[in-house]
C-alpha cells in the first residue's frame, strides 16, 4: 500500500521508538494537534511523554542537551520545522557535535538524528526556504542524508537513528505529500549508499532530494525523445557515494550535477569539482551544474518564477552537453498548477 | 487620559481589527501567497505603544507584526501590497507578512526567526544613548522569545549600558500550539524572571488598552530620561490560527471554554462601551470612524490588487550594496 513520505517518516519514527527504548523524539510542535506536518502525529500518546515532547524556542540549549543525552546512551531525534530555525543550534552541531569523537580522541561520539525540513514557493521566502547541505556537509563529523521517496524516508531515517554519529536529516517540505510503496518493519537504510534511479549512457544527472524529482521529469521527458541518462539520487550528501558517481561518469562521459542549494560552495560545484580534477579523462565535454541562483528565495510569487531549477532547465543542460535541440515545451505544459505549489494539495499557509 | 488620546486607542484598535479582519477574509482567494500571522484579539497593546511611541522611535518585531506596523504608523497601502508580493509593498515583494518595513516612521522591520530582532533593537538604541537623542527602541516580542538566548544574552547588555530600550512583551499563552506549560515551569510570570537581570517589570492586562497606554507612559518617560532598560509583559490572547485565515479551536490544542472567556474580554468593543459611557464618543462617532477605515481598507486592498508584481529581475537585486558579488 502506497504512503506518503511524510507518513514514512512516523512509520520510521515509531518503529524506531519500539525498537529502541533509548530513543526520544523532541522538537517544536512534536506533540501538538498539526505533529509537524504529520511526521510526528500522536507519537507521545504510543510512547509517552517522557519520550515524545514539545520543548521551549531554544533551539541551541536543546541541541546541546540531545549531545549530552547521547554521551549518557539516548539517541535522541529532534525536529525542527524549518532548517531556518536549527540555525540558531549552529555552534552545538558544529563545535561540539561534530568534533566529539575526535576531539576526545575517539572515547565517545554522539548518535543524533537533527531533522530539518527545507521549505520553498508560496511565500516562504527568505528565512523559511534555505538549503544548506553544503553547509553541513562541510563539516568533517556530521552526516547529511536527503532522501526522496517515501521508502527513503523510512530506511534513511533509521539508518540514521542508528548510525553512531550525528546525522543531519533534511526532509523537503515539497516531498511531504509524495505517494510510494514503503516496507514495514525495522528497515535500516545504511547512509552513504546512492540510488540510480534511471539509467542511460548519455549524460550522469547527480541529483538530491526534491531535485531529483524534477530531474525524473526531465529524464523520462528526454528518453521519449531517445536520449538516455543516467540518474543517480544522491540520498547521502556525507559520506557522499563517490564510486556509484564514478562509475556512471566513466560511462557516460558526461556530468550534470543538480542542488537545490545555492551555486557558491554548493554540493554541485564538489561534485564537478571531484570528478574535473580526478576524473578528467572521463569527460567528453565540460561538466555542468545547475543549483540555486546565489540570491535568497523572496516572497513574491512574481519573484520566485524564475528562481528554482525546474525540469525544463534540467533537459535543456542535457540537449546542450550534447549539442542536440530537445523539446521542452510539452514538459513545461504539463504542469497543470501554479509554479509555487508543489501540487494541488497544497493551499497555504504553510 | 485626554479625550484625544482615547479616541486614537479605539480608531487604532478599530483599524487593526478591521485590516486582520479583512485579511482574513481574503485570504482564501490564494492571491496572498505567504504564511500570514493574524493578532486579532491582542490589539491593545499594539495600539496604545503606537499611542506612546513618537514617530522619531525605532522599532522591531517578529513574524506577528501587522498591529506593530500599522500603530507605529506604517502605511496600510504598503502593507496589503506586500502581502499580496507586489512591487509597490513595503519590502518591494521581497519580504512579504513576516517581514514589513517603514523607515519612515521608525518601523526599522520585522523578522521571522523568533527572537531575531531583539539583539538589532538594542544595537538601535546605542547611538541614541552615546548621542543622547532622546529617541527610544521598542522591541515587540511574543511569549516564546524568552525561551531563546538570544533574548537575555540581549537585556544583558542593555542594562550593563543602561540602554533607552522598552522590551514589549505580548504573552498570548502560546507559541503555535505549544501552551506555556510546556515551555516554562509553573506560576512563573515572565515579567518576573527577566527582572532578575536588574531592569524594571511590569506585568499588566493586555487587553485593556488605557491601562496598558498609562503604564507604557509612565515607563516609556522614565525610559527616555535615561533610566535604562525596561520590560513589559502583558497578557492576551489570540483568536485565530497561530499562521493563517482560520479558527481552530477544534484541534484541541486549546480549551473553546479558554477562547470564549477570552473573547469575552474583547478589548475593542470593551474601549468602546467604555468611551461612550463616559461620553467620550458616541456612537455616531464610532460610525463615522468605521467607514473611514473602512474606506481606507478597501483603497488599501485596490491599491495592492492593481498594482504590479515586481519585474523578474528583481528576484536578484538587492543583495549587496552594489551589484557585484
Ligand atoms: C528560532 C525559531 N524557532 C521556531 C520558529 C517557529 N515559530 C514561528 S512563530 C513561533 C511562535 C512564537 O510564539 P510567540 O513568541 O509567543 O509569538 P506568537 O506567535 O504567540 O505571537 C514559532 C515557534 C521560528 N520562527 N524561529
Amino acid at each position: 500500500m502506497a504512503t506518503s513520505f511524510a507518513a514514512a517518516i512516523r512509520d520510521g519514527l515509531a518503529t524506531a521508538l519500539a525498537a529502541d527504548p533509548n530513543v526520544i523524539c523532541f522538537g517544536l510542535g512534536t506533540d501538538d494537534p498539526k505533529g509537524v506536518f504529520g511526521t510526528t502525529l500522536d507519537l507521545h500518546k504510543e510512547f509517552g511523554s517522557d519520550r515524545v515532547f514539545d520543548m521551549p524556542t531554544s533551539e541551541a540549549a536543546m541541541t546541546g542537551f540531545a549531545i549530552g543525552a547521547a554521551l549518557n546512551g539516548m539517541r535522541p531525534v529532534m525536529t525542527h520545522q524549518r532548517l531556518d530555525f536549527a540555525l540558531l543550534s549552529i555552534d552545538q552541531l558544529v563545535n561540539n557535535a561534530a568534533k566529539w569523537r575526535f576531539m576526545f580522541g575517539g572515547k565517545r561520539g554522539v548518535p543524533i538524528t537533527i531533522r530539518m525540513i527545507i521549505g520553498r514557493g508560496w511565500g516562504q521566502g527568505p528565512t523559511h526556504s534555505q538549503s544548506l547541505q553544503s553547509w553541513f556537509a562541510h563539516i568533517p563529523g556530521l552526516k547529511v542524508v536527503m532522501p526522496t521517496t517515501a521508502e527513503d524516508a523510512k530506511g534513511l531515517l533509521l539508518g540514521s537513528i542508528f548510525d553512531d554519529d550525528p546525522v543531519i536529516f533534511l526532509e523537503h517540505r515539497w516531498l511531504h505529500n509524495m505517494q510510494g510503496e514503503v516496507p514495514t518493519g525495522d528497515v535500516r537504510t545504511p547512509l552513504g549508499k546512492a540510488r540510480v534511479v534511471r539509467q542511460g549512457d548519455a549524460v550522469t544527472i547527480v541529483a538530491m532530494s526534491y531535485m531529483t524529482v524534477e530531474a525524473l521529469h526531465a529524464v523520462d521527458h528526454l528518453a521519449a525523445q531517445g536520449i538516455a541518462c543516467d540518474l543517480i539520487d544522491l540520498r547521502s550528501i556525507r559520506p557522499l557515494d563517490w564510486p556509484t558517481v564514478i562509475a556512471s561518469v566513466q560511462k557516460t562521459g558526461r556530468l550534470l550535477a543538480l542542488d537545490s542549494g545555492h551555486l557558491t560552495g554548493g554540493v554541485a560545484g564538489e561534485i564537478v569539482a571531484r570528478i574535473a580534477t580526478d576524473h578528467f579523462a572521463s569527460l567528453k565535454c565540460a561538466p555542468q551544474r545547475l543549483a540555486a541562483p546565489d540570491v535568497p528565495e523572496a516572497t513574491s510569487p512574481a519573484l520566485t518564477k524564475t528562481y528554482h531549477v525546474r525540469a525544463e532547465h534540467i533537459a535543456e543542460a542535457v540537449g546542450d552537453m550534447l549539442g542536440r535541440e530537445v523539446e521542452t515545451a510539452s514538459l513545461i505544459a504539463q504542469r497543470s498548477f501554479p509554479h509555487d505549489v508543489p501540487g494541488t494539495w497544497f493551499s497555504g499557509p504553510f | 487620559m485626554n479625550p484625544e488620546t482615547s479616541r486614537r486607542l479605539l480608531f487604532d484598535m478599530l483599524r487593526i481589527r478591521s485590516v486582520e479582519e479583512t485579511i482574513a477574509a481574503r485570504y482564501g482567494e490564494q492571491k496572498m501567497r505567504c504564511p500570514t500571522h493574524l493578532s486579532v484579539g491582542q490589539e491593545a497593546v499594539a495600539a496604545a505603544a503606537g499611542a506612546v511611541l513618537r514617530p522619531t522611535d525605532l522599532a522591531v518585531s517578529g513574524h506577528r507584526a501587522h498591529a506593530h506596523y500599522l500603530a507605529k504608523g506604517g502605511s496600510l497601502k504598503a502593507m496589503i501590497a506586500e502581502i499580496y508580493g507586489k512591487v509597490t509593498g513595503c519590502a518591494r515583494g521581497k519580504g512579504g507578512s513576516m517581514h514589513l518595513i517603514d523607515e519612515s516612521v521608525g518601523f526599522m522591520g520585522s523578522t521571522a526567526i523568533v527572537g531575531g530582532t531583539v539583539p538589532v533593537g538594542i544595537g538601535l538604541s546605542y547611538p541614541m544613548k552615546l548621542n543622547a537623542t532622546g529617541q527610544i527602541a521598542c522591541v515587540f516580542l511574543g511569549d516564546a522569545v524568552p525561551e531563546t538566548g538570544v533574548f537575555f544574552e540581549s537585556v544583558n547588555f542593555a542594562v550593563v549600558k543602561q540602554l533607552p530600550v522598552l522590551f514589549l512583551c505580548e504573552n498570548n499563552g502560546y507559541s503555535v500550539y505549544s501552551p506555556l506549560s510546556v515551555r516554562q515551569p509553573p506560576g512563573r510570570k515572565l515579567s518576573e524572571l527577566v527582572a532578575g537581570f536588574g531592569l524594571t517589570t511590569h506585568h499588566g492586562d493586555g487587553n485593556d488598552a488605557r491601562a496598558v497606554y498609562a503604564a507604557l507612559s509612565e515607563g516609556v518617560a522614565a525610559i527616555r530620561s535615561g533610566e535604562g532598560p525596561r520590560f513589559y509583559e502583558f497578557e492576551t490572547y489570540r483568536w485565530r490560527e497561530h499562521c493563517g485565515p482560520n479558527y481552530d479551536n477544534e484541534i484541541g490544542y486549546r480549551s473553546v471554554a479558554e477562547f470564549e472567556a477570552w473573547k469575552l474580554r474583547d478589548p475593542v468593543p470593551a474601549l468602546q462601551r467604555a468611551l461612550i459611557t463616559e461620553a467620550i464618543v458616541t456612537d455616531a462617532d464610532v460610525a463615522d470612524m468605521q467607514a473611514e477605515i473602512d474606506a481606507e481598507i478597501e483603497e488599501a486592498f485596490a491599491f495592492a490588487k492593481s498594482s504590479p508584481f515586481p519585474p523578474p529581475e528583481d528576484a536578484f537585486t538587492d543583495v549587496y550594496a552594489s551589484t557585484a558579488g
